[in-house]
């Protein structure tokens, strides 16, 4: 799947993909590239299901890409609620899927 | 709290233009965007521009951000960019919270101008919920911006300009385009556009509509159906489709929540995408010294996003103390310009709308 989504030959355009970023998602391990989002570097390995919705447990993707739809919601590096699809890939992040609203790190 | 002349929100092309116009009347501007990247939906439109020679037309899109880039770098010492900012509040005593990085910032600008642009809508069907089925919008951003494909079979959901534009993106990106859709019963788009698809062999149905989705975690099928001049279905035209993309492109709408906390008055303006902001010519909203420009202040395209930007600029910054030399002409060639993009046939609609939010009898 990897392989066959990431454009190789573009009448107009060209990318960058220079330097390779490991992550983990789900505690597997997985690459992206450096400059991608989060959301981008799953999809392109394949993963499209971000997350579960809170009340029924439907499966999640991005929708808007834009950071405006909140379709996208999960747990990087322990904090949940990130809007991966605007939020760049580092390397060594840790991402999950989030199951609904997420806990607060810290309480009131 | 920092202090700011003018805060414009939003850098696509109104934000950019408009930070462009308030610096030349020699304001100081502070521009903030939520994104990494300036130019908002300008950065994943590679095909060359409808509209005319003033609004860079036949230019990409890609390309009109980086001549506005350079033109704001021109006037940096009295522009500070805000990249990765999102503004979270308008509140009544002027205040507005920005989030910067993981840092909460506090300003109270003389004069706003909102230009957030818009956000996708989305379509009612079962399972429209299902990972595969994304607004056209982040297709373009995924395979224009980040050189990744959607997935391998798409089928395209609406048929004005921006579904078929976006259908023939996917197309060069090497993705197969099953086929086009729309509810109306003819096409939106313009026909060069839809006749350039049609050579290339996607069937373009209209009068048809998504019956549902099908998948388990993820879209594996697309049921169609026809409707009759009523929007009724017409049971038995059911068709299925194996796709492992759905792409929704039917439109926008504004990104009003900052206005509208602040209490701006707002109307439902379906002609312009929904809630829009009330404003006279000058583009002030119904609130004194808060200004929009662009899509936010009703849908249109980048042409008249980027000419609203540089009228708002300019009469923010005037109404803050700062006139620039050409203030009169500079306001009646802007004014001029807006009235002729929107002067064809096709924006029978765009006229109506604004018929309907622009107060009149305001100081000029
Ligand atoms: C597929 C497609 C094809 C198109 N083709 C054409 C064409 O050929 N010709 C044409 O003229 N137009 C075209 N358009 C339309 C054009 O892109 C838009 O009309 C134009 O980009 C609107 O400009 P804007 O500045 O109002 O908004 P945007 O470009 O949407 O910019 C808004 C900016 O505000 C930022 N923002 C939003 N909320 C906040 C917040 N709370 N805090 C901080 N920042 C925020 C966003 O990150 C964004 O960068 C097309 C659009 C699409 C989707």
């Amino acid at each position: 799947m990897k392989a066959e989504l990431r454009i190789k030959n573009h009448p107009i355009l060209e990318f960058k993909k220079e330097k390779i970023l490991k992550f983990k998602f789900e505690e597997k391990d997985y690459e992206g590239y450096e400059g991608e989002t989060i959301a981008v570097a799953l999809h392109a390995s394949g993963v499209k299901v971000l997350g579960r919705s809170e009340v029924k447990n439907r499966p999640r993707g991005f929708y808007c890409a834009i950071g405006n739809c909140s379709s996208c919601l999960m747990i990087v590096n322990g904090e949940p609620n990130v809007r991966t699809c605007v939020v760049q890939l580092e390397e060594g992040m840790k991402i999950e899927r989030q199951e609904g609203k997420g806990e607060l790190l810290w309480k009131l | 709290m920092e202090t700011v002349e003018l805060l414009i929100i939003g850098a696509g092309p109104a934000g950019l233009c408009a930070a462009i116009s308030a610096v030349s009347s020699g304001a100081k501007v502070m521009l903030v965007d939520r994104n990494d990247t300036l130019g908002g939906q300008l950065i994943k439109q590679t095909h060359m521009f409808f509209g005319s020679e003033k609004q860079y037309a036949a230019t990409r899109g890609t390309d009109i951000t980086k001549i506005l880039l350079a033109e704001i770098e021109k006037y940096k010492e009295n522009i500070k960019i805000y990249k990765n900012t999102t503004a979270l509040g308008m509140y009544e005593d002027g205040v507005v919270t920005l989030a910067r990085n993981d840092k909460y910032i506090k300003v109270k600008p003389k004069a706003i101008i909102v230009a957030t642009g818009a956000s996708e809508k989305v379509l009612a069907f079962p399972n429209n919920d299902l990972p595969g089925i994304y607004g056209a919008g982040a297709v373009q951003t995924l395979m224009n911006v980040y050189g990744v494909k959607p997935g391998n079979k798409v089928l395209m959901v609406g048929a004005g300009n921006i579904g078929l534009i976006v259908s023939y993106q996917l197309m060069q990106a090497g993705v197969k385009v099953e086929a086009i859709i729309d509810a109306a019963p003819e096409i939106g788009g313009y026909l060069v556009h839809a006749s350039k698809i049609r050579r290339l062999g996607v069937p373009i149905y209209t009068s048809h509509i998504v019956k549902e989705a099908i998948g388990l975690d993820y879209l594996e099928k697309a049921v169609l159906i026809e409707v009759d001049e009523k929007w009724q279905k017409v049971r038995g035209t059911e068709k299925e489709i194996d796709v492992d993309v759905m792409c929704i492109s039917v439109g926008l709408t504004p990104l009003t929540e900052l206005l509208m906390q602040k209490g701006c008055e707002v109307k439902y303006v379906p002609e312009l995408g929904g809630l829009v902001p009330t404003r006279n010519e000058n583009y002030e909203t119904s609130i004194d010294n808060i200004f929009v420009a662009g899509d936010v202040s009703g849908v249109e395209e980048a042409s008249a996003a980027m000419v609203e930007g540089y009228l708002a600029g300019l009469c923010a910054a005037d109404k803050i103390g700062f006139r620039h030399d050409d203030f009169k002409k500079l306001k009646k060639d802007y004014i001029e310009q807006l009235h002729s993009l929107r002067a064809g046939p096709e924006s029978d609609k765009i006229r109506g709308g604004i018929a309907k939010i622009e107060r009149r009898a305001q100081d000029v």
